[in-house]
């Protein structure tokens, strides 16, 4: 993370900004920027001035001063521009460095007839069968049909891990650009030329399909028609001080018109989107549109699979519970010993929690033992030892048959202490020991770290956790308890899922989901915000919005942290942008009115030097608060989570209050610096 | 001072005790709930026929469009209608003192200004105006035009509230506007107006003989009548030239204080009735809270400048600005009917705006400007919601989340249809106040020099703009350039923000309302009315503050 945010801003990337910066300066590119476009009509208009001053009747200042007014503009434009360059830099690169792995490949077509045959993978079409070998491009999207791969798929998540993919089931799908790292397969392409998930990637990245966000229009709308207001402001003014006998300035009123209309955050503002974009990519997530990312940070309702997202997903050994009449120690020692050559993740975890109640142990001894793995008739596994001695842990009726089948006796609360397990939401397995019953191994669910603190997080800010699980009622209220899960769905199927995100969006709330297989693909589609992991199947990507490459499903929870970053970063300039005006007002007006009307003068709360400097600090700080911004436009305004009440408070008193504070001290300053020069 | 400060503490005291029983009948008299209400009983009998005879299908609920339609082209045939009769009120009835017919420019400005609600008068009733245009082109809309405003605010707010695009039935709200609303209380109003001196009768003028033996004219007619809806309205238009200010129409301060009360009573109990609509009574005060402060802040400032006086006047001796203003009211009854009637958009007045001193001659044009400051009938409120749904846009960014409004998602439709509305108020007051300036006889109206002639042209088109009709006095508005200049002003002031909010309505009556959660933004708080204050301010401020500073604001600081 450090090391790409490093690469952002690197000289040759500034550079190239600064360039593109300029080519941005044709009208034609700057007309969907509106605010922007008549600053640079207004750019125009000064050079025009600086040329031939007289230009519309009698200007009062002078040539030095148009030329001033008219760089002044020039790079107001320009640090606009080149914000919005700047945020495309990175996304640009990054498409550069996709193309390199989208290299031309060739690929063993599968013909009818059974043989091979090598053709571009240019060439093929949605429907063909290849056969790709080890060490070879994946050539295109699509589902291995025959054979088990490990496939590297460092070129999409920079993860250097290979995954296992067969043919059939949720792990079926290899996107193309990904090398096949070991074995060989037979894959069916699902995706034509242009239209393949990298080609997909390389243009979300690149930001060349970007359309402006719903919410990015409206605000679009609002600073267009606020311009509008201040064009008619000022161009009535004329012919009112023209009635009192004052000729304006034609330069000083192109110099006021930009002032006022919010050029802050109409040149930030394309750069806040495609930033914020790119922070979810640089999240290893890809968002289809930044509409998707937008509506992240309005859910209401994040819908999470208990396994891989809440927990991890396998039982973990929690406790020992010895039956009447067994000491701790023996239980400890019998599951330790049931265990020992187990390499399941309940068996390693049952060798760690005894190693953690002090008990060790020598492989060496255990290297003759005759291993009995868990199978599903028996339900049982362990260890029997040279001596002979068989020691079993399972579930709680299959231990206690065999017992019984051996003539062991059957301890009294058994069935009592494996029924306060259960209660609990955990897994009890027996352990026996020839034909004695020790006792029980408490197994449980083990909720992921941290995630308690996040769901707080996110109830503080307003958003429902509702956890979905194929578990029994019991088990997913108390894995729901302790991991602070408002609401939970036990036994749930997959349309038990669709439904309860219509049942939430009837009610008005947005719903995001994870999700990774094919049956979950309806829901995916169906949710407001889909996140599909980049393991899963075609099916859950194609229905997805956002794919997350690394595959881990807490992820959604900072997608939404971005989409909500995101607008706080747009309302909060816009409010800074606008509370800017009344100091500029004030340093203006005065100006502008000085000769004729002395009494205005009064109105210079900043006691700026002269006229001309107090219009040029005025129009100097609109210029330079723009790239001294532009950290904030990437980064996003530091976004805590808090109630909506408290975060308005906090953020109209920064950008609100402060936005009225800071001109005046900062227009105060460059006046001062002017003044000394002039 | 002291004493005028306890008249207007009385007079406030008053206007919020009645705030809540008032808005609660509004409430049932817009309620068309299920099955007979008992004022179904008192007014059915009057209601139905009317329904009847109109073809009007009582049950009938109209979508936005639907609304829309019938709201305009009912005021558009009432326009018509208006127009014809000040035209040809030579060969019309009741015509005592033998009036002659209006000219054209000048009746279309008078029938727009009376359907606009703004009753901008460039003429003086008692000679320009029979009886019969006073009662049918004049009286006839003061009802017509303030029920069709409250019809509109009603629609809207049901719109906002409501599941589907069913806004109500205009020409059922127009009616019971008229029958359970003006027309009840207008004719209490006018008894009691009756009863102090306001004359009300079909004949002519009277020639009396003074004192000193010279012959004079005393004008009269159906004064009390008109003047009672006149406030109730907030239509401001007087029988006489001189308006509120003439002893016929305002002869006490009983019948001040009935004006004042009169012209605040609706507009108030409006927004208190728009909590109850909504059933959120708390975001109802928050909105009126933040109106209140505004009013309050502006009433202020007008009584501080008029007591404070002028520098010249001062060093004389005199102290406090009576000039323009009514012995029998004094500076404080004076600067309260300013600050009312420009925050309700009636545009009455009891003393010559021209006369106030800079500052006092700033806050009727503030007031104006703001335009939503309790504002006329039911278009004030609809501009207050306007500035909040542009608070809830900014405010909604701010807490990261899409801007939502009583559960309704702000978006770009909305932001476009407000923007629109949004932009046309000061479009309509600055552009034709500099054209005016542009045109030489236009020029030739104004009576003073300088930035007090600037201020005469400003007042003007904002008085149009805002369609509240006060005049600044000093400028001839009876030439064709004012006439039409103002007229059309008028009309788009009124009627394109209807639509543009009409239009609000109907996009947000169909978006599924979002529940309350903790992150929603809430906007019944004290801090929603903060930041709705704020807004209103700034986006005010910014927008006429130039053409202020040019105005009273320079004048204010040219006294030594």
């Amino acid at each position: 993370m450090e090391e790409s945010r490093k690469k952002t801003w690197s000289k040759q990337m500034v550079g190239r900004a600064m360039l593109d910066a300029l080519i941005k300066l044709n009208p034609i590119v700057m007309a969907k920027n509106p605010v922007m476009l008549i600053v640079e009509a207004g750019t125009v208009i000064a050079l025009l001035l600086a040329i031939d001053p007289g230009l519309f009747g009698t200007g009062e200042a002078g040539r030095g001063y148009n030329i001033a007014v008219f760089f002044v503009l020039f790079f107001t434009v320009w640090f606009g521009n080149f914000a919005e360059a700047l945020a495309e830099g990175r996304g640009k690169a990054q498409a550069d460095t996709l193309r390199r792995t989208k290299s031309e490949t060739m690929a063993a077509l599968i013909q009818k007839d059974g043989s091979l045959k090598q053709v571009p993978s240019t060439a093929l079409r949605k429907g063909d069968f290849v056969r790709v070998e080890a060490g070879e491009i994946i050539p295109s999207d699509g589902e291995i049909v025959e054979g088990l791969a490990s496939i590297d798929e460092s070129a999409i998540n920079g993860e250097s891990a290979p995954v296992i993919k067969e043919a059939g089931g949720d792990f079926s799908s290899v996107t193309g650009g990904t090398r096949v790292a070991s074995d060989w397969i037979v894959i069916r392409i699902m995706a034509d030329p242009g239209e393949s998930f990298l080609d997909r990637m390389i243009a979300l990245v690149e930001g060349a399909k970007r359309q402006k966000t719903p919410n990015e229009l409206a605000l679009t709308t609002l600073l267009a028609v606020l311009s509008l207001i201040f064009l008619i402001v000022i161009v009535t003014m004329v012919p009112m001080a023209d009635y009192l006998g004052i000729q304006l300035d034609p330069a000083t009123l192109i110099a006021l018109l930009v002032c006022l209309i919010p050029t802050t955050i109409g040149g930030l503002l394309s750069a806040i989107g495609i930033a914020g974009m790119d922070r979810v990519t640089q999240f290893n997530v890809l968002a289809m549109s930044g509409k998707a990312v937008e509506a992240a940070g309005d859910i209401d309702t994040l819908i999470l699979d208990k396994t891989g997202t809440i927990t991890y997903g396998n039982r973990m050994a929690s406790e020992f519970i010895p039956v009447q009449g067994v000491s701790a120690g023996e239980i400890t020692h019998a599951s330790l010993q049931a265990s020992v050559r187990d390499e399941t993740p309940e068996g390693r975890s049952i060798a760690e929690l005894a190693q953690k109640l002090g008990e060790s142990w020598d492989d060496r001894d255990y290297a003759d033992a005759e291993v009995m793995d868990f199978t599903a008739e028996t339900r049982m596994s362990g260890i029997t030892l040279p001596g002979g001695l068989a020691i079993r842990k399972g579930a709680v009726d299959s231990v206690r048959r065999a017992v019984a089948e051996a003539g062991g006796l059957i301890p009294d609360d058994l069935e009592e202490k494996a029924a306060v397990i259960a209660k609990s939401g955990g897994t009890p397995l027996a352990v026996s020991s020839g034909s004695r019953i020790l006792g029980l191994i408490h197994l449980k669910d083990t909720v992921k770290p941290g995630l308690k603190e996040r769901f707080a997080e996110l109830r503080s800010m307003g958003i429902r956790t509702v956890m979905c699980t194929g578990d029994n009622p019991l088990t997913a209220a108390t894995i729901a308890l302790e991991a602070g899960i408002d609401d939970y769905i036990a036994e749930a199927k997959p349309e038990d899922k669709i439904a309860a995100i219509r049942r939430e969006q009837q009610q008005g709330r947005l719903v995001a989901m994870t999700g990774d297989g094919t049956n979950d693909a309806p829901a995916l589609a169906q949710a407001d915000v889909g996140l599909a992991m980049n393991s899963g199947t075609m099916a859950a990507k194609e229905a997805a919005n956002m794919i997350d490459l690394d595959s881990d499903p807490t992820k959604l929870l900072s997608v939404v942290s971005i989409g909500k970053q995101l607008l706080i970063t747009r309302g909060a300039l816009t409010t800074f942008s606008i509370s800017n005006d009344l100091a500029k007002y004030f340093a203006i007006l005065p100006a502008m009115f000085i000769t004729v009307l002395p009494q205005l003068s009064s109105l210079n709360l900043m006691g700026l030097g002269s006229p001309s400097s107090a219009i040029l600090s005025a129009l100097i700080f609109n210029a330079v608060i723009i790239p001294l911004l532009i950290p904030v436009a990437m980064k996003g305004v530091k976004y805590r989570a808090l109630s909506a009440d408290r975060m308005l408070a906090r953020n109209i008193l920064i950008y609100g209050v402060g936005g009225v504070i800071v001109p005046f001290i900062g227009i105060k300053l460059i006046d001062m610096l002017l003044s000394s020069f002039i | 001072m002291g004493m005028g400060l306890v008249q207007v503490a009385v007079t406030l005291a008053i206007i919020m005790l009645l705030v809540k029983p008032v808005g609660t009948y509004l409430v049932a008299v817009f309620d068309y709930g299920s099955g007979r209400t008992k004022l179904d009983r008192w007014f059915g009998w009057a209601e139905k026929p009317l329904y009847r005879l109109a073809g009007i299908k009582e049950e009938e609920n109209m979508g936005w469009k639907g609304y829309l339609k019938a709201m305009l082209l009912t005021n558009f045939i009432m326009l018509v209608i208006m127009y014809a009769i000040l035209r040809l009120q030579k060969y019309l009835p009741l015509n005592p003192d033998g009036i002659g017919n209006m000219p054209p420019a000048q009746a279309f400005n008078t029938a727009v200004s009376f359907m606009t609600n703004t009753n901008w008068q460039s003429y003086s009733g008692e000679n320009a105006l029979s009886y019969f245009s006073q009662m049918a082109a004049i009286t006839f809309p003061m009802f017509t035009s303030a029920a069709t405003g409250f019809a509109v605010a009603i629609a809207f707010i049901r719109g906002i509230s409501g599941k589907s695009d069913a806004l109500g039935n205009f020409y059922v709200d127009l009616v019971r506007a008229v029958t359970r609303v003006f027309l009840p209380l207008s004719f209490a109003a006018a008894l009691f107006l009756v009863f102090q001196g306001v004359p009300q009768t079909i004949y002519g003028a009277i020639t009396a003989t003074t004192l000193e033996g010279g012959r004079q004219t005393i004008t009269r007619g159906l004064v009390a009548s008109l003047e009672s809806i006149k406030h109730l309205g907030t239509n401001g238009g007087g029988w006489f030239g001189t308006n509120a200010a003439h002893p016929f129409e305002n002869p006490t301060p009983l019948t001040n204080l009935v004006h004042i009360v009169s012209m605040m009573l609706l507009p108030t109990a409006l927004v208190y009735a728009f909590g109850l609509m909504i059933r959120n009574k708390r975001q109802g005060w928050a909105v009126f809270g933040a109106m209140s402060f505004i009013f309050v802040a502006m009433l202020a400032l007008v009584m501080a400048s008029e007591y404070r006086g002028v520098p010249a006047l001062d060093a004389a001796g005199i102290h406090g600005n009576m000039e323009g203003k009514e012995v029998r009211f004094g500076i404080a009854e004076s600067s309260l009917f300013t600050a009312v009637t420009t925050a309700a958009t009636t545009g009455s007045v009891n003393n010559m705006h021209e006369s106030l001193t800079p500052l006092g001659g700033l806050v009727p044009l503030a007031e104006m400007m703001l335009n939503n400051v309790f504002g006329g009938k039911g278009v004030g409120l609809l501009n207050g919601l306007l500035y909040a749904i542009l608070a809830v846009f900014i405010c909604g960014l701010l807490v990261g989340r899409t801007p939502e409004f009583l559960g309704k998602k702000i978006e770009g439709k909305e932001i476009k249809l407000a923007s629109i509305a949004l932009l046309v108020h000061p479009f309509i007051i600055l552009a034709p106040t500099a054209l005016a300036l542009l045109t030489p006889q236009a020029v030739a109206s104004i009576s003073n020099a300088g930035m007090h002639g600037l201020s005469e042209v400003l007042y003007a088109f904002t008085s149009g703009a805002a369609n509240n009709g006060s005049a600044f006095g000093g400028l001839n508005a009876n030439t064709d350039f004012y006439n039409v200049g103002i007229g059309l002003v008028m009309l788009v002031g009124r009627y394109v923000s209807i639509i543009a909010m009409l239009g609000i309505a109907g996009s947000l009556a169909v978006k599924k309302t979002v529940p309350q959660g903790m992150g929603t933004l809430r906007t019944d708080t004290g801090l929603f009315t903060g930041i709705l204050i704020m807004i209103i301010i700034v986006i005010g401020a910014l927008t006429f503050l130039p053409a202020l500073a040019l105005g009273p604001i320079a004048e204010h600081l040219a006294m030594p």
